[in-house]
């Protein structure tokens, strides 16, 4: 027996295009609405939003992007921990960071409230950056340099772990940001 | 269903004049016709996903309980080889076997009609099985540690890449065989008007099978090349394309376990289609809005732009999310007014109050919507979102987001449809009946709180795939929250409870199929041991139903029309996936300023 009401077994004769209830037709409104706000929430964020993935974004040669990070050691290094060059760049400065199985070159120092454009790469395969504890995170994928404004808003001593899996040392691949407040008096004169 | 049931004896045998000498059984329960050279391809299809989904639960097991650091049971280099086997045991062999099954029972039994290329299902079969063997042997024996992903240049043995391009073509090719099936049975007339809409469903994960095959070879037939030292393969691309491989299958299984929620509610309570022409639309949707779903993956990488990034996750990706929330009503809505059909009809949720919650037919698809689209969907589509994904990424949210949509969702509903695949396909009862009215509960209850530990635990910016969060070999400390101990133990406690489900329901598959009782004679209404409640009390509508739908969608009932008590729960849908989206908003605006 055969009747206009049926199951999503069974064939539909003639013409299935018709009119939906009412409810139906809301709800896919309804949905079709809630879906436009999801979209607009993100150019919304890149207009009026603080954080945002675009950043500057190029191709780079491994090696290139290495040696740009050992430079930049050499200009701003003020001191060491564990083997680790620990990097002092002034407010303002691009900033290099070189992942590598299994270590994040090198330790950075920052200020509070001044902006830095974090360059991120790496010098193997895919590593993942994710400073704990205020959980941020990106892809640093070998070859492509990432370029990212950043402006830290809280001091505190910071750690960078890989979340990306780069081989059987992955789980000890920890680096280190330092925040230090700022200074309290920029002034003239006086020893800072 | 208007086919009525008989009582059951064992099959007819008839002969099938055209083309072949194959034969067909009639079943006994539904009416229809089954192809002697569809059902052992089908058999075989599902037996080997179900091996497959053991393989990959017992690597389940010894996961969480290293991820409980308290136990730490795994060494890291075990650690991260049973993450590869886990993830393609189950996510590639058991999945995409158990979908290969569904095709060939949707072009075949669903339309009663043969299979037209029984030489090359199994053939394509045979590759896959070569493939997904070759796979596993080389990740056990420890030359493919480069876990599901296999990032460029992480690499991996070239036997590795070639195993997954042999199951690939071999999956390939039953979508041939399934879009031939369907043409052959339309030009034979095995059914009248249109294909059913759980064909259609299975069409449409076929054609995305397709265009995640396409992706499938357009990256790991370079990758082959490039682990042979042939050629090389630029990682941010690798990675792109893999996720067009990656995700676009989950999207063949999303569209494959929404085919198996209409059936499962034809068969369990006589859920009935709203709408041809809605929920046929949806399904375009998800094959037109697919093709970049790699992007939410890519959303704080460096490669790409942001406006890629906008169009690509959302433009796209919400036309389908608008596809889920449109048979997130439609599914729910359908089996209101089945239930109410049959005279179910008063308050809000007699409906429910009154549905065979003792069918693991009928409460796997009902665990498998709820946890798909309350905890998976909504997750999902927020931490896809391309300021949030920087709170999320590679971070357990992402593991709490997938396992609540791809195990909690598709493999929960595909073994809710495995329990009417035993009486109906092996024709057998289904073994430890009182076991397998507990299983989904159990199943769905332990992936419940799998998934929403390990989401909390993420919010904590705890990593995924990391063997240690202790940090104990590495040079600093990293002192997460003591909540974050608590989480993951609540992780491994929910992991083990599903992990059981699972066992249990590979045990019930097992012993059904091989050692079960033939289905032999039952009574129709009275419940018996091994066979769901949908075969024993079919849920036939009455031979007046047309004038009781015309009656519930009467212009007096309003706006609440036919399905008053799916239009609540829709909206409670609504309420908590704004509130969990927004609050991720907000959570962001507090961090640093990254631009």
């Amino acid at each position: 027996m055969h009747t206009e009401t049926h199951t999503g077994l069974e064939s539909p004769r003639g013409n299935w295009w018709k009119p939906a209830h009412k409810a139906e037709k809301v709800w896919v409104g309804i949905a079709f609405g809630w879906c436009m706000v999801l979209f607009a929430m993100m150019p919304l964020w890149h207009w009026k939003g603080g954080q945002n993935p675009s950043g500057i974004r190029r191709r780079v040669e491994p090696s290139a992007f290495y040696a740009r990070t050992e430079e930049f050691i050499k200009q701003y290094k003020v001191g060491d921990d564990r083997g680790l060059p620990i990097v002092q760049p002034p407010p303002g400065a691009d900033v290099y960071l070189t992942a590598m199985a299994f270590q994040w070159r090198p330790i950075l120092k920052l200020q509070k409230g001044a902006q830095y454009t974090l360059h991120l790469s790496s010098l193997d395969v895919n590593h993942g950056f994710s400073l704990f504890p205020i959980n941020v995170n990106f892809q640093v994928v070998p070859g492509y340099d990432y370029g990212l404004r950043v402006r830290p808003n809280a001091s505190g001593d910071f750690r960078i772990m890989c979340n990306e899996f780069c081989g059987i040392g992955h789980h000890t691949m920890v680096g280190r940001v330092i925040v230090d407040d700022a200074p309290a008096v920029a002034t003239t004169g006086g020893a800072r | 269903m208007t086919t009525p049931a008989r009582r059951s004896t064992a099959a007819d045998v008839g002969a099938y004049t055209p083309a072949s000498q194959s034969t067909f059984r009639t079943c006994a329960v539904t009416g229809r016709r089954i192809h002697d050279r569809a059902e052992p391809v089908i058999k075989a299809n599902a037996v080997t996903a179900i091996v497959f989904l053991l393989v990959g639960t017992i690597a389940a097991v010894l996961l969480v309980l290293t991820r409980w650091q308290a136990v730490h049971l795994l060494s890291a280099v075990w650690y991260y080889r049973l993450l590869g086997v886990h993830a393609m045991s189950m996510l590639i062999f058991f999945i995409i076997f158990f979908e290969m099954a569904v095709l060939h029972f949707a072009s075949t039994v669903l339309l009663s009609a043969r299979n037209s290329m029984p030489k090359l299902s199994w053939a394509a079969y045979a590759l896959m099985l070569g493939g997904a063997l070759l796979v596993e042997a080389m990740m056990w024996g420890g030359r493919a540690d480069v876990l599901f992903t296999s990032y460029v240049p992480l690499r991996a043995t070239p036997w590795y890449y070639l195993g997954v391009i042999l199951f690939a073509v071999g999956a390939l090719a039953v979508q041939w065989v399934f879009f031939r099936n369907l043409v052959v049975a339309k030009r034979e007339k095995t059914y009248e008007g249109s294909v059913p809409l759980v064909v259609y469903g299975a069409a449409t994960a076929s054609i995305i099978a397709v265009i995640t095959l396409v992706h499938g070879a357009a990256i790991y037939i370079p990758t082959f090349l490039w682990s042979l030292g042939l050629m090389k393969v630029d990682p941010e691309v690798y990675r792109m394309i893999w996720w067009g491989l990656g995700h676009s299958s989950q999207q063949i299984n999303v569209a494959a376990m929404v085919a198996v929620w209409y059936m499962l509610g034809a068969l369990t309570i006589g859920a009935v289609v709203l709408n041809e022409k809605i929920s046929r639309s949806a399904f375009v949707l998800y094959i037109l809005f697919i093709s970049m779903a790699s992007a939410h993956h890519l959303l704080v990488d460096p490669g790409l732009g942001p406006a890629w990034k906008v169009v690509n996750t959302s433009y796209f990706m919400y036309m389908a999310v608008l596809a889920s929330m449109i048979h997130g009503f439609t599914v729910p809505a359908g089996m209101e007014l089945g239930m109410r059909l049959r005279g179910y009809t008063n308050g809000m949720f007699e409906w429910l109050r009154k549905a065979p919650w003792g069918d693991p037919g009928f409460s796997s698809l009902v665990l498998s919507v709820v946890v798909f689209g309350f905890v998976g969907g909504i997750t999902g589509v927020t931490i896809g979102t391309e300021q949030i994904n920087i709170i999320v990424h590679n971070t357990l949210r992402v593991p709490g987001h997938f396992h609540a949509t791809v195990v909690s969702g598709t493999a929960m509903a595909f073994m809710g449809a495995t329990y009417y695949l035993i009486p109906l396909i092996f024709q057998k009862r289904v073994a430890f009946w009182k076991l397998a009215k507990l299983q989904p509960y159990l199943f769905a209850g332990g992936m419940f709180i799998f998934t929403v530990s390990m989401t909390f635990a993420g919010n904590f910016g705890v990593p995924r795939r990391h063997w240690d969060i202790t940090f104990s070999q590495a040079p600093y400390s990293v002192p997460f929250n003591p909540i974050v101990d608590l989480l993951l133990a609540f992780v491994a406690l929910g992991g083990i409870l599903a992990a059981t489900g699972a066992f249990i329901f590979v045990a019930i598959a097992v012993k059904s199929v091989f050692f079960g009782t033939p289905v032999g004679e039952f009574t129709l209404g009275v419940e018996t041991v091994g066979l769901p409640r949908g075969i024993t009390h079919p849920p036939v509508h009455a031979p007046d139903v047309d004038q009781r739908n015309a009656e519930l969608h009467a212009a007096s009932r309003g706006i609440m029309g036919p399905a008053p008590g799916t239009i609540v729960l829709v909206f409670v849908f609504l309420a908590v996936f704004a509130l969990y989206f927004f609050s991720n908003w907000k959570i962001l605006s507090f961090l640093w300023r990254i631009g």
